[in-house]
This record gives structure tokens, sequence and C-alpha cells, in this order.
């Protein structure tokens, strides 16, 4: 049973570049903590000096309430699952799974116990005689979680598992190892776990809270759906959710008594809600942000009109990409491109329009969001709407 | 062909015998059958020595320098190993056992401390950082240029001071300082290829670096040490020079300088002796080389890593 706690953690490399600044998080006892971002934001040395393999240049690292340090992986009571699996190619599976609890000197019987019980959480007790190369993606990666579970660690590592697998097999692999957390957890055995992805599917999908990271400093720490719905800013914003935001630069303007937003010459009216943080922007630029799903045909946003605040305006045909169930379209308004994510049964005049044609589409303004033009901070963020 | 049309597939019509199929057919056997033919003749054509060289241990002296056909005119020759025999003999007082196992006492422990040197050298070059790492690998393949020649005399005055002369150690003992410099830089090469992952994962299990090494590195260098072994045995078991300069006692001959040794012992040689026992120590090095040839392909393709 175990927390990780980050303090003020920081990697400098030797050639003098820092990697890491000042990073402050806890990861709770027996949560799946995902840490997502784009490449190159630290989010896997993070990962990699929890584990023990990168050494840590600044601030403390607690996992329960041990500073750790100083202390050997192997001390530290983690496991931890690698991208390309990293199963010891000569070794059979079994023995894969064995290894460490061999060095650690655990007795025959129970190493057996283990391995064999871990097998079976993972229905992969057919495979304990393979080698390694005798395996598919899926089953080698199995294997590699195996590897983990016989050690009983406090705290589970994972750097980005899944991201050489196939699309099915992935999505599939990401129920298992979410369903095999909560399993863990129910039994009242360790389950703290950090997995590390840049795929924001996979954060969204697995962790109980997500870490967005950005050039090694943390964005926001928050549940999928508060990252989703409360950005707190610009960044969040448009990693989180597929196809990406819509953010385009605006100007705030005051408008029938209330306040909108002016996009080139087409200006969009602000919901009531945001009136107190703007009012004091009038006249100034800002990034205006909407999701591609709250941008709709006037048919398909009828069930949001709870929200309010409903803007019809004439944007022109670009492109549109069909996805079955949903139409993905790209028009211009105000001389900046936006995509929206469309209900097919809603389409209508889409389904046939022409590049270059005028189309009808609702905004969902109480959903949009106002960030600051240099800062990227969401001004809007108390006024958003949790779902 | 209308099914063709529904399954959106390439249409699977039964092939015709007409005449273009048949044309085509013959035409395919024809070039297939003219490239054989010129890479058969090719190939027997840099084998014919070694042919040569084996009929020849079968034939007289006269008709060893008479006739270029491999077989001894008289094929009855063939059952007749005297030659064989008598180069085993030889005309010493030793026996080529003893060369062959003078040899073996200089390849086998040579072998063994390459593999070790090797092995630790590269380990270190490939996977830790230290100062002056950078400075000390260019000297090392800067050493891999020098003609080995140039160090035969500081070496041989070294291996003097020692008191080490005729004795094998000058053979022997450079090899466990990983001087050879042409094998540490192959597995050096060879490991970092290896992604460091299962090297970080045995970490997290709790290897220290030499347990690390032990059971971690080394397997996945198998196939990487098996030529290093491979090459190592047969180069020294072919090694003329280094013998030639530091063994001078009969009794501790390789069979590289006794081979030499038999063919100037007196004005009349028996050639198809020489031949015979030249063949014969053909056979370690084959043998080695066929042995581990299956290791050598099995690791080749299993070191392919699923990235």
């Amino acid at each position: 049973m175990a927390s990780v706690n980050l303090e003020k953690i920081v990697k400098t490399y030797p050639n003098g570049f820092e990697a890491v600044h000042g990073v402050d998080l806890e990861v709770r006892d027996g949560e799946f903590m995902v840490f997502v971002g784009p490449s190159g934001c630290s989010k896997s040395t993070i990962l990699r000096m929890i584990a023990g393999l990168e050494s840590i240049s600044g601030g403390e690292l607690k996992i329960g309430n041990t500073v750790v340090n100083n202390l050997r992986a192997k001390e530290r009571g983690i496991a931890m699952v690698f991208q390309n699996y990293a199963l010891y190619p000569h070794m059979k599976v079994y023995d894969n799974m064995a290894f460490g609890l061999k060095l650690a000197g655990l007795p025959k019987q129970e190493i057996h116990e283990r391995v064999t019980q871990a097998a079976q959480m993972l229905e992969m007790e057919h495979l304990l005689d393979r080698l390694p190369r005798q395996l598919s993606g899926g089953q080698a990666q199995r294997v590699a979680v195996g590897r983990c579970i016989v050690k009983r660690p406090e705290v589970f590592l994972f750097d980005e598992p899944l991201s050489n697998l196939d699309a099915k097999l992935r999505a599939s692999m990401r129920v298992r190892l979410t369903e095999l957390h909560r399993e863990l957890r129910e039994r009242g055995e360790p389950s703290t776990a950090i997995y590390v992805t840049h795929d924001q599917v996979e954060a969204m999908t697995m962790g109980e809270r997500i870490c967005v990271l950005k050039d090694g400093t943390i964005q926001q720490v928050d549940s999928p759906t508060t990252l989703y719905d409360r950005p707190v800013n610009a960044f969040v914003a448009g990693f989180i959710g597929s196809p990406e935001m819509n953010i385009r630069n605006a100007t705030v303007v005051a408008h029938d008594g209330g306040l909108g937003v002016e996009l080139g010459d087409t200006l969009l009216p602000l919901p009531a809600s945001f009136a107190d943080v703007l009012s004091n922007r009038v006249g100034q630029k800002v990034q205006f942000g909407i999701r591609p799903e709250h941008i709709g045909t006037p048919q398909s946003v009828l069930g949001a009109a709870q929200h309010g605040n409903l803007a019809t305006v004439k944007g022109t045909f670009r492109l549109r990409e069909h996805m079955g169930n949903e139409v993905y379209t790209y028009f211009e308004l105000g001389g900046h491109e936006f995509a929206a994510r469309i209900p097919t049964d809603f389409a209508g005049e889409i389904d046939r329009a022409e590049r270059g044609q005028p189309i009808e589409l609702s905004f969902i303004m109480g959903k949009a969001h106002i960030f600051d033009l240099d800062t990227g901070l969401n001004l809007t963020v108390a006024a958003n709407p949790l779902s | 062909m209308s099914s063709s049309k529904t399954m959106g597939a390439r249409p699977r019509r039964r092939l015709p015998s007409s005449a273009e199929v048949l044309r085509t057919q013959r035409r395919e056997r024809i070039s297939l059958a003219l490239r054989y033919i010129i890479l058969s003749g090719v190939g027997l054509l840099m084998l014919y020595p070694l042919f040569w060289l084996l009929g020849a241990s079968f034939k007289s002296n006269q008709e060893i320098f008479t006739t270029i056909w491999f077989l001894p005119k008289d094929l009855t020759q063939l059952l007749d190993f005297s030659a064989y025999y008598n180069g085993w003999m030889t005309r010493t007082e030793f026996t080529f056992a003893t060369y062959f196992l003078n040899s073996f006492l200089i390849v086998v422990p040579r072998v063994i401390v390459t593999l070790i040197s090797c092995t630790l050298v590269a380990y270190s070059f490939a996977r830790f950082e230290y100062p002056g790492k950078k400075f000390l690998f260019s000297i090392m393949i800067g050493t891999m240029l020098l003609p080995p020649i140039v160090l035969r005399v500081p070496q041989y005055l070294m291996f003097k001071e020692l008191g080490m002369i005729d004795t094998y150690w000058p053979l022997i003992l450079p090899s466990a300082f990983a001087i050879d410099t042409f094998f540490t830089f192959l597995v050096v090469q060879f490991l970092r290829g290896i992604p460091r992952d299962m090297e970080e994962a045995a970490i997290i299990d709790g290897c220290n670096a030499l347990q690390l090494l032990w059971h971690i590195v080394v397997p996945l260098l198998k196939p990487a040490l098996i030529s290093v072994a491979l090459f190592q045995f047969i180069w020294t078991m072919n090694d003329f020079i280094g013998p030639l300069i530091y063994i001078s006692t009969v009794e501790k001959y390789p069979v590289s300088l006794a081979l030499k040794m038999s063919m100037d012992v007196s004005g009349e040689v028996d050639w198809a002796n020489i031949i015979a026992i030249s063949i014969v120590a053909l056979l370690p090095s084959l043998t080695v080389f066929f042995l581990a040839q299956r290791y050598f392909i099995e690791g080749a393709t299993s070191s392919g890593i699923k990235g």
C-alpha cells in the first residue's frame, strides 16, 4: 500500500539541459494515474526517475513514507512494463516472470505459486513454456504485465505499454489493464499505478486522474471529465479531445447588453455567466475555444438548448470526413478554419454540400472557453459547466 | 468472370494451356538451367584446388607434379591411406598428436580469455558513461589500423624480459587484455544495437552490474560471441608467425609450425604426406565452423527484437 509523492522534482542532464522543472504531484494509494503529453514533455523521464532508472537531480521522491531518492530500483518496491515489452529473449515465459523472484531469493514453491496465479489471472497458462519470440505482440504484453504482478510491487509503472500494438488489440488491452487494476484493488493488493502515454484516448479511458505535462512542467492534474470540461489552459484544452478543440484568436466586444466575441466579420454572443470574468477585457484580443462536438447543425444541437446561448451562423463549407456515426465537417468562419463533429442523422445539407457553399451551423456558446492570448490561461474555467 | 465483379477481387480464371503459356514456361526453364550451369561451373572452379589437394594426398610425388586432374590415375590408390599414416607419424620423435595437442593448448585458452576480455571491455564501452570514454574508444579503434607486425619487436622484447619466451604465454596473454581490437569492436557494435530495455527491466528485477552482465547481456550477445570464438579459433589455429617467433622447442610446436617443419627436414620430401597432414590440419577449423554455423544462423534470426 503506497502513495507516490513528488516534491519539487528536478531533472538536469549533464549537458545542463533541464528536462523537468520542479514537479509537485501526489499519486494516491491505489490510484490509476496517467501521465500524458506530447513527445518531449518529459513524462517518461519522470516515470524513469520514479523507477530508479534515472537519477533525481533535485527534490524529494517518496514512495509510501520512505524517501527513495537514493534507493536502488529493486529497493523501491516498483515494477515496470516497458514499451518494447523488454522480455528476456533467452528465457521461457515462466523464467521471465520468475527471474526477479529468483534474484530476491524466494523459495521455489512460492515462486511457482505466484507465477501460476498471475498466469491464471492473465489467462496465459498455456504460454508459460514458450520463448518470447514465439509470442504475438499482445501475448508478449501480457507476459510483461505478468512479470510485474508476480513481484507484488507497491507501485506499477507503465511506459507506453500499448503503443506497439495494433489499434484493435490496443483497445482490448486497455480494457483488460483497467479491469486488472480494479481486480487487484478489490482484493486489497497494492495497486497504485502510474501509466505514461501520449495517446489521449488511453489517458481518458484508463486514468482515474490524468496529469497533463508539457516541457517538463505539470499543466493540470484532474479527473478525465474535469480535464475535458474545464481545461485550465489552452494547451490542455487542445491536447485532450479529438479532433482537437478549435482555438482561434478573437476580440471580446460588448453586444446587446452582454458580451460577445468577434472573429473576423462574425460575432458570437457569449453566455451571461462569462460576463463577470470578461467585463474588463472588452476590446482586448483573446483566444476563443470550442470543441468540435459543440458545433452542429441547427437540428443537431436542439437537445443542447438547455445550455442556452445557441449562436447560429453561416460558414463556408470546405471538407467533410465520414466517420460512420458522425461527419467531421471543416468549414471557414470569419477567416478561421473550424472543425465540427455532427451526428450523421442530423448532417442534412452538409452531406451534399460542395466546397465553398455557405452552410448553417450552430455554436453551443455555453460550452465555449475563453483563453488569455498570451498566457493561454482559461479565463472562464469556473464558468464552464461540468457534464 | 461474373463473380469477380461482385466480389471485387481479381478475376481468377484457370490458366489455359495455350501456346503462349508453354512458351513462357519453356523460356523460364531454359534461363533457370543456364543460371545453374554457370553458377555450378564457377563454384567448381573455385573448389577445384581443394579437390586436387584431397586427390594429391593419394598420389606419388611424380604424379603430383605432372597431372592437373585431381583423381590419381590408378583409382585403387584411393584406398591407400599410408600418406596419412606417415604424415601423422612424422620423421621426428613426435607424432602430430603432440602438435595438435599443442595447438589446442594455445587455441582453447586464447578463445576463452578473448571472450571474457572482449565482453567486459565492450560492455563498458557500450553501456557505461565515464570521462575519457570517447578518447579511449578512438585509441582502441586506432590500434586496429596498426599493422600487427609493428608490435612484434617490442612485444618480443617485453616477453623476453618477462622470461616467457618458448612458452605459450606470449600467444595467449595479450588476448586476456582485449588486444584483439576487432573482436571488441564487433561486440561493442552488436551491443549498441540491442535496446537497453531488457537490461533496465533486469535492474528493476534486482540485478547488479555483474548479474546483469551474466544473466542478460551475455545471453543477448551469444551470436556475436559465437562469431568471436569461431574467428579466434580459426585464426589462432592457422597462426604461423606468432608461434614461429616465440616457440623454439620442437616438442612445443603447434600444427602450423610442425607442418612447415616437415617440409624442410630433408631434400627429398614426400609431398603426399605433407598434403595429407595439411588436410587433417584443416579438420578442427572446419568442424568448429560447421558446429557453430547452426548457432550462428539461429542467433542472427532470434536477435531480431520486435519493436
